[in-house]
């Protein structure tokens, strides 16, 4: 039988060899956008033209996504040092001065993880460094750190010490009571309690159960289930045996997007590793428990994430959802009783029951417990990955990890919850993180996309944006979210094409009012959020597309104006040559005008001219 | 199961527990409009004209999908319930033809009856309408999807009651659209069988039997129940006539025999009758024997004729020398004629019928 | 029907559709209900979709084979020795029903010598259905509370089909699968009134409500009522008739509604035999093939022209309500028989159909109670002797007609014709969804859709003889040939091909065997060995 304590120890000093150097490249999907794999490359041919014995590894995401590809340098002994922005040119300089010399390139790192050893000058260590120092990462702390395909890597820092403790040591019921005591809320959205969504399918009557671990991740601009999937599989798949031994059930399914190809792929790894291992499987641990577990690739609907179109989905029908009651964990897959939850609730499973409710209880607010991941887009410094304490305020968030807005511009707003949010102004920039008060302002925690807006953008557009996406995704099956977003859209379109009225935002409301009552599912029911938040934080901006013609943010193309200022024009005819509708014309050395009948409002004008002539209004 | 106490409208109602708010409003002579609901088909709760308010439930829950419970409150035409639903007829109009004068639903639309009903004119939205084309490539159904609501009743019975799964919702959004797969149509699928049990369904001008466009308004039409010929089943016929001929054919809902559901031949066979092959008047051979020429004849003489030549071979060869087929096709009391005609008047037990064709 | 008369003593569906979406195993045999019954096979597929368990057993890959727990490809004509392989199994493994057969049954000890001799891996030469299916079929049904039997003209339309029929009823017996509800021996009658037909005794040897004209208290009985002397030997069958029309013993023949010429097997002979008649009579709404050789044709009505009722195949008698006036000139049949009667000198005058049913009922014990009054509801089932009982939903509750059920063991007999060098490939015959007899024919709807024959022949078959889906064959028999399309699909297996009847244009009869099975009379349809050749 397998013994995991003997395993673990025989791992220790083994799986980080400390006789030689090693680089390890982040390779997530971040990672190899930003050509990760040509730096792979580089390294390896470098190190082989020097003639180097050095391990050259691939890790996940580290969460510094802005800064990839990035490269983490390990001397014997020394701190694991992390580059940003590493490029094949800059592969040979940093290998002749960290690995040969010894000297890590100051200018170039971004963080240090000390691990016992004696920090270098001149490199933020990872705990008060400005991008983790606000951060506390359960979920998320193998990310970057770990190779997400090694059982190994996995077992050597604490993996399925909680699956051990839980078939050897505890009942079913007390694992429920540990999630309960942890005051888990489920991270997919609605925030419903963990624990007692486990006891609900526990106590449906039944033989046949399921566990279903949703990770069909949709929202413009989230990346959290990709991340901790791709980064750390092992967690997702323990945190969901963990909750099947709990919950009564044998079989599993991960529905994973299949645009998340290196999510799957990196599944199917573990999936595979841990069968082998017989931590997954028949007669797991020797302990008679079993759980097979299959991947589902979905096949890109949006709606696909909401729990019921989820499970027809799986079923082989048309991803649609039905009412609930009654709900999964009476009647879910294939009518069995099932329980749903999302990537990031599985993967504190294993956390919370090795470090025990209490433990995961102490962080955060009074009603949200625990941490949350967030992605961090938009006009901000810093994108990428953070995992955050609840509770935490949206200006840390945004000006401390994040870094502030881009170019130092004015923050406008953040866009909380994916389609299904809110947008939330700078007066909101002070509210605590968590379900309860994100609801109250109007938007709703989501899972996890954070989208933080600059002057530049315009408000109307955004809400046009997201209606956009929602009736797009629309599975249709409902009228008020069928019919109803799209009128939404036609009017929000109206509106920013300059044709709007002012009735039109009563109507806007009315529609959104009854959207939000009568839709059929939660994304029927959320999707005029963006459009209500909008227009309450927000009514001024419409008010000016409507009655003044005009769009604040510069946005709206319909409304723009080109002008020529007489005084500051020298007649070059500059703008006139990149004018690709010929609507500039003017004498030589005279002041140009612009027709604005002519004009298509590219803005290339503006661009050409040397002498800030041209403006937009 | 236990009785579960309610209030709706101010109405003290005791039903079943797991009765739906709609049924026991309906019961309880309540009046809840429903697009999509269909009592012999699985809960939908799609077009959400049911809503109701319930006290302490978030929202407005579809009353086809919301169990009762004991002591609930609900308000069926509470103000916010009214807005919903003339928005939501509002909504379905802004997408449909406004063709009511001449589409062959009207009379009989829910659509039409509740835009009525609640004063919905359906000109609030002017914006993108569908434009799809008619599907006519099959003799028997002709498919406008412009009128569909995405009720999804079709889809229902096809999959439910004649388990043949041929249609379902293709693409999403507001193109959200009703189609084999492929988006072929019914008859290039080489699934669909005609039942037709899908128009049956329909609430609105989507689906209509061809042969009946334009031969009859809905309220010119008498209605005769009777029973199919075509096999030996015993479909229960709503046969439905205008000027002596049949306009359309569709199930009665006989709950012990077909529950009003029929297939290709009960529903678009009647044209039968009205072919130019039948024969009309008495013939009688005007060539050699097989060779199929014959003249017209009045009653009186075909009859005269006939039986006088049967007369005459049971005299002189004996009544054994005739005998008879009766029709499995025909009525019992034909049959019980027939056999009583040989029996009786021709005197022999020569009848039988072929149990075939 | 002779089959379930001798087992049980009275022949008809012993269940009721109604009861199909109840069912947890429906063993269909012979029988493409989807096509013949669609509205039945509407129900299985119902009863399938909710977790009732199918077996089919059909040489075909039917649509009920997509809905089915288990398909069972039998070699047509075969069906006597795979039931016998199914009791094998059930009588081996101890699943007999011992209560029902020892109260409700006799001769199970000559049944169990018989079944003996068809151990399944024996069956599975003969038939050609897998051993362990047999096995698994036999399990299934014997030990399911509610299983039913449903079968038709496959089961039927052979030498063997009396054979069959009986077998089905031992199967049911020794397993007490008969008597109550959501199981019994469900014979699907293919028209819409074979069953009143039969009921309203035009057949040669009963009079309604299957009263023997041999027996003088009933031929009494019915000579008062219509006043009348009756001939107390029973009639010819039609094979009979025809073979003795040719012979010319058979002078004149009134044919009502039929269409021999076309659907009776082996067409060549029985159009000789017509055309050898004296005088030929045919009533009914179109020149048929029959009605060419006929001296007069009289234009009937209808059923959209005329009231009346019709017996369903559950034994329910519904009314037919006239929703159009007769087509020109033409008139009810009842009418028409009526003039007839008169004019040879035996006045018979109604008022309407609803006089002919009561004067019907008063003679007819198991329809005594059913008036027109009690049918305007939805209809009542047979038995029905009082006009206070509510209709028999299912038969055989407590005892048999007969009193105890006769179990009778079986020999399977091959069919009349085999297949071999010369006409190597097995033709089996039957109907499609969108045609009925060939009344359809004249539906300007559905023959527009369906106008011509599509023979189904196996790929392999089509690939030997280089033709594709479309493509024109000539079918070739002992009787005779014809051309037809083909439609190449794995439907049908190698070695067997599939038409229907529906088409004057390539009349699959020509075709047919005549071979009958010796009690019910009923030809062997489904068996005929052919061969084809290019059309040339």
């Amino acid at each position: 039988m397998l013994d995991l304590k003997e395993w673990r120890d025989s791992l220790q000093g083994r799986l980080r060899p400390g006789d030689r150097p090693s680089l390890t490249v982040g390779m997530s999907t971040c990672g190899q956008a930003a050509g990760g794999a040509r730096v792979m490359a580089a390294l390896e041919e470098e190190a082989g033209r020097l003639g180097l014995q050095v391990d050259i590894n691939q890790t996940s995401c580290i969460g510094m996504c802005y800064a990839e590809p990035v490269v983490e340098v390990a001397l014997p002994g020394k701190p694991r040092v992390f580059y940003g922005h590493v490029t094949p040119e800059r592969v040979p300089v940093l290998i002749e001065k960290h690995v040969v010399q010894g000297e890590p390139v100051r200018e170039w790192a971004l963080v240090q993880v000390e691990d016992g050893t004696v920090p270098y000058d001149g490199i933020p260590v990872m705990g008060t460094s400005p991008y983790y120092g606000c951060q506390v990462r359960v979920v998320t702390s193998r990310l970057g750190l770990t190779d997400p395909e090694s059982l190994d890597a996995y077992v050597a820092t604490g993996g399925y010490e909680a699956l051990e403790k839980v078939l050897r040591r505890m009942t079913p019921e007390e694992v429920i009571e540990e999630i309960k005591a942890s005051g888990l809320r489920g991270r997919g959205g609605a925030g419903f309690p963990t624990g007692l969504k486990w006891s609900f399918t526990r106590q449906a009557p039944g033989d046949k159960k399921y566990v279903v671990c949703n990770a069909d991740e949709g929202d413009p601009g989230a990346f959290m289930d990709r991340s901790v999937l791709e980064g750390d599989p092992f967690t997702v798949i323990e945190g969901m045996t963990i909750a099947a031994y709990a919950v009564g059930a044998d079989e599993g399914y991960i529905y994973c997007r299949a645009e998340y190809p290196l999510a799957i792929k990196r599944l199917k790894t573990a999936i595979a590793a841990a069968e082998e291992k017989g931590l997954l499987g028949r007669d797991i641990l020797g302990t008679g428990f079993n759980f097979e577990l299959h991947i589902k690739a979905g096949a890109g609907a949006f709606v696909c994430g909401e729990e019921t179109a989820l499970l027809a989905s799986i079923e082989g029908r048309r991803g649609m959802p039905r009412v609930r009651p009654p709900f999964p964990a009476q009647q879910g897959l294939w009518g069995k009783p099932t329980n749903i939850n999302n990537v990031e609730t599985y993967a504190n499973v294993p956390f919370i029951i090795k470090n025990g409710g209490r433990w995961f209880a102490a962080m955060g607010t009074e009603k949200s417990k625990g941490t949350k991941v967030f992605c961090l887009t938009g006009k901000i410094k810093n994108t990428g990955l953070i995992e955050v304490p609840m509770g935490i305020t949206l200006r840390e968030i945004i000006f401390d990890i994040a870094g502030g807005i881009q170019d130092d511009k004015q923050f406008k707003a953040v866009q909380i919850g994916g389609p299904s949010g809110g947008c939330l102004p700078e007066d909101k920039l002070d509210l605590p993180v968590d379900y309860d008060s994100l609801t109250a302002a109007g938007a709703i925690m989501g899972s996890g996309g954070m989208v933080v807006m600059d002057e530049n953008t315009c408000m109307v557009d955004v809400a046009r944006f997201f209606l956009n996406f929602t009736q797009a995704e629309s599975c249709g099956k409902c009228t008020p979210c069928r019919e109803g977003t799209k009128r939404m859209l036609e009017i929000l379109t109206r509106i920013c094409e300059g044709e709007g009225r002012m009735e039109d935002l009563d109507t806007l409301e009315a529609l959104a009012r009854v959207v939000k009552n009568t839709a059929l599912c939660g994304l029927g029911q959320t999707c005029p959020n963006p459009v209500l938040s909008t227009l309450h934080y927000f009514r001024h901006e419409y008010e000016a597309h409507i009655k003044d013609k005009r769009c604040p943010a510069h946005v709206c193309q319909a409304l723009l104006v080109y002008t020529i200022d007489a005084e500051k024009c020298t007649g070059c005819g500059a703008c006139a040559r990149a004018c690709p509708s010929g609507a500039i014309s003017g004498e030589k050395k005279q002041p140009h005008r612009i027709d604005p009948a002519l004009c298509i409002k590219c803005g290339s004008c503006m661009e050409k001219c040397k002498f800030g002539a041209i403006s937009r209004l | 199961m236990a009785d579960v106490t309610l209030t709706i409208d101010g109405k003290q109602i005791t039903v079943p527990a797991g009765t739906t708010v709609l049924q026991a409003a309906r019961d309880n002579g309540i009046f809840i409009p429903t697009l999509c609901h269909d009592e012999k088909l699985s809960p939908w709760g799609g077009c959400r004209l049911c809503v109701v308010e319930i006290e302490g439930m978030r929202g407005l829950p579809a009353s086809c999908v919301t169990a009762v419970g004991e002591g609930m409150v609900v308000r069926t035409a509470s103000p916010a319930v009214i807005e919903a639903r003339k928005m939501m007829l509002e909504l379905l109009l802004a997408n449909h033809p406004r063709d009511c004068l001449t589409c062959s639903k009207s009379g009989a639309c829910s659509l039409q009856d509740y835009a009525y009903y609640y004063g919905v004119r359906g000109d609030r939205f002017q914006g993108e309408k569908h434009d799809y084309p008619l599907e006519e490539d099959n003799p028997f159904i002709v498919r406008d999807m412009n009128k569909c609501i995405l009720c999804g009743k079709c889809i229902r019975v096809c999959a439910e009651v004649q388990v043949n799964n041929v249609i379902d919702f293709a693409h999403r959004g507001f193109n959200t659209r009703v189609t084999p797969a492929m988006d072929l149509t019914l008859r290039e699928s080489e699934e669909c069988v005609f039942c037709g049990n899908c128009v049956q369904v329909c609430p609105v001008g989507a689906l209509a039997e061809k042969a009946s466009l334009w031969q009859g308004r809905e309220w010119e039409l008498d209605k005769v129940r009777t029973t199919c010929t075509f096999c030996g089943v015993g479909c229960n016929l709503e046969v439905s006539v205008k000027d002596d001929r049949v306009v359309r054919v569709r199930g009665y809902d006989n709950p012990l025999v077909n529950g009003g559901w029929l297939c290709v031949k009960g529903r678009f066979g009647a044209d039968f009758a009205d072919s130019p092959d039948r024969i009309t008047r008495p013939l009688i051979r005007a060539g050699e024997r097989g060779e199929g020429r014959f003249r017209e004849a009045t009653w009186d003489e075909a009859l005269e004729f006939t039986a006088r030549r049967l007369q005459e071979i049971k005299e002189q060869y004996g009544s054994r020398a005739v005998a008879a087929l009766s029709s499995a096709r025909c009525t019992n009391e034909e049959n019980y004629l027939m056999q009583k005609f040989m029996r009786a008047v021709i005197g022999t037990n020569n009848v039988d019928h072929c149990a075939r064709t | 029907m002779a089959g379930l008369a001798i087992a049980f003593g009275s022949g008809a569906m012993t269940n009721s559709i109604a009861e199909i979406e109840h069912n947890d195993v429906l063993l269909i045999i012979g029988s493409n209900t989807t096509e013949a019954h669609p509205v039945i096979g509407q129900k299985m597929k119902q009863a399938a979709r909710r977790g009732a368990k199918l077996i089919v057993v059909d040489p075909r890959r039917i649509e009920l084979v997509e809905h089915a727990h288990l398909w069972l490809p039998i070699r047509p004509g075969t069906n006597v020795a795979l039931i016998n392989g199914l009791m094998h199994v059930i009588i081996n493994e101890g699943l007999v029903d011992e209560v029902f057969v020892a109260e409700r049954t006799e001769g199970f000890e000559n049944l169990r010598a018989v079944v003996q001799n068809y151990p399944p891996e024996r069956v599975e030469t003969i038939t050609g259905v897998p051993a362990e299916k047999i096995y698994a079929a036999a399990r299934l049904y014997a030990t399911t509370e509610r299983a039913g039997i449903f079968y038709t003209l496959g089961i039927t339309e052979h030498t063997s089909g009396t054979s069959n029929v009986m077998n089905l009823a031992n199967l049911a017996m020794i397993t007490g699968h008969v008597g109550k509800e959501f199981s019994g021996v469900n014979p699907l009658r293919g028209q819409n009134n074979v069953q009143g037909a039969c009921d309203m005794g035009a057949l040669p040897d009963v009079f309604p409500g299957y009263q023997k004209v041999a027996n003088p208290e009933v031929r009494e009985r019915f000579a008062a009522a219509w006043n009348c002397q009756l001939d107390s030997t029973p009639g010819l069958r039609i094979p009979e008739m025809i073979d003795l029309a040719a012979e010319g013993y058979i002078k004149a023949m009134y044919i009502m509604g039929e269409d021999p010429a076309l659907t009776d097997p082996d067409i060549t002979h029985v159009r000789r035999a017509l055309a050898n008649l004296d005088f030929l009579v045919v009533q009914d709404l179109f020149i048929s093939e029959t009605a060419k050789f006929a001296d007069v044709i009289l234009p009937g009505a209808s059923f959209l022209e005329k009231d009346g009722t019709f017996t369903s195949t559950e034994r329910r008698v519904q009314r037919v309500r006239r929703a159009l006036k007769p087509r020109g000139e033409s008139r009810p049949d009842w009418q028409i028989i009526c003039d007839l009667a008169t004019r040879m000198g035996y006045p018979m005058h109604y008022d309407s159909p609803e006089q002919i049913f009561a004067e019907m009922a008063g003679l007819t014990p198991s329809y005594a109670g059913i008036s027109y009054a009690r049918l305007e509801g939805d209809g009542l089932q047979w038995p029905c002797p009082a006009p206070d009982h509510p209709g028999t939903k299912f038969l055989h509750a407590g005892r048999f007609p007969r009193g105890k059920g006769l179990l009778q063991g079986i020999e399977y007999q091959p069919p009349a014709e085999l297949t071999d060098e010369e006409y190597p490939i097995l033709l089996t015959t039957g109907r499609m969804l969108y045609h009925y007899g060939i009344t359809t024919r004249h539906s300007p709807s559905l023959e527009s859709y369906r106008p011509e024959e599509y023979a189904e022949i196996n790929p392999a078959q089509a690939a030997e003889l280089g033709v594709q889906t479309g493509d024109k064959v000539t079918v070739v028999s002992r009787r005779g040939r014809l051309v037809t399309k083909v439609r190449v699909t794995d439907r049908v297996p190698p070695g067997i091909m599939f038409m229907t009847y529906h088409y004057k244009e390539s009349p699959v009869n020509i075709l047919t065997n005549a071979a009958f099975d010796p009690i019910a009379k009923t030809a062997e349809y489904k068996v005929a060995a052919v061969r084809l050749e290019p059309a040339g």
